[in-house]
């Protein structure tokens, strides 16, 4: 049996390499692949969070969060998608028109 | 022995993390998540999960993923991040930034019992819940009791946003005439 901080502590890792690639990279694309990344290391400590309490609430909330990430990707690509028909470049550095 | 499991699932998982940052082109990138996403539902197995571990290789793995490569391969051709970046090292700074962020999460983790004086981080609970011996309560039947007592109404309203993701991609993606 493992125990449970193990998978907290690479429940944690994986989140900080979530949030590294999201500040680091250019490519949309990516960034929106490193967010799903850090969902799913959220997704790990919920889960062990419910074995450590030994209760299936955990395990209904990643449901949950499956279910709502499956509609933020659809959305969140569509507009990707919109956005960079219109353009030459692949990059977020282009979007700076809400910026101060 | 399942703590040699633990090791070769979080190592593959951490390795393909690192690739999916480190790749230039986004499908290897694709990819990479594409293992990481199986090793954690590898590492959900092992804790007794067997619906979200089948739910995550269906849902991400299959669903999700299909739709990156699908936009990968509509926007990219011609147009990847090439080039020197201006921003270099502006961008580099997030490092720090996440080592940071790593060593917050993992003073959270090591230090459970916050110190006399400290105002910040409430002491958790003493002692977890006994775990009830009996029946492993993350089984299949669990899961789902909960979701159609407890959790019912919540369960309901996924379909609505399931559902308003798709109008409202369906909204975004039509050519404009």
């Amino acid at each position: 049996m493992v125990p449970d901080v193990y998978y907290l502590a690479l429940s944690a890792v994986l989140f900080a390499l979530g949030v590294l690639g999201v500040i680091v990279r250019r490519n949309p694309l990516v960034i929106f692949m490193s967010v799903e990344l850090a969902l799913n290391a959220a997704n790990l400590a919920l889960v062990a969070f419910g074995l450590r309490h030994g209760s299936a609430d955990g395990q209904v909330l990643v449901l949950f969060v499956m279910a709502v990430a499956a509609a933020e990707v659809a959305v969140g690509l569509a507009i990707i998608v919109a956005i960079f028909r219109l353009r030459e470049r692949l990059s977020v550095d282009d979007l700076s028109l809400l910026r101060w | 022995m399942a703590l040699i499991a633990f090791a070769a699932l979080a190592t593959v998982a951490v390795g393909s993390a690192l690739g999916l940052l480190l790749r230039r082109n986004p499908i290897h990138g694709a990819l990479f998540l594409v293992v990481n996403l199986g090793a954690v539902a590898g590492l959900y197995l092992m804790m007794g999960a067997e619906f979200l571990a089948a739910a995550q290789v269906i849902v991400y793995a299959g669903a999700i993923m299909v739709l990156f490569v699908f936009a990968i391969m509509v926007l990219i051709p011609g147009r990847e991040e090439t080039g020197p970046d201006p921003r270099r090292p502006w961008r580099l700074l997030g490092v720090p930034l996440a080592g940071l962020l790593l060593a917050q999460l993992g003073a959270v983790l090591l230090l459970r019992r916050a110190p006399a004086g400290a105002p910040a981080a409430p002491a958790p609970a003493a002692a977890p819940p006994p775990v009830p011996a009996a029946a492993p309560a993350g089984g299949v039947e669990a899961l789902g009791r909960q979701l159609l007592t407890d959790y019912l109404l919540p369960f309901e309203l996924t379909s609505v946003v399931l559902l308003a993701a798709m109008v409202g991609v369906l909204l975004l993606a039509r050519r404009r005439a």
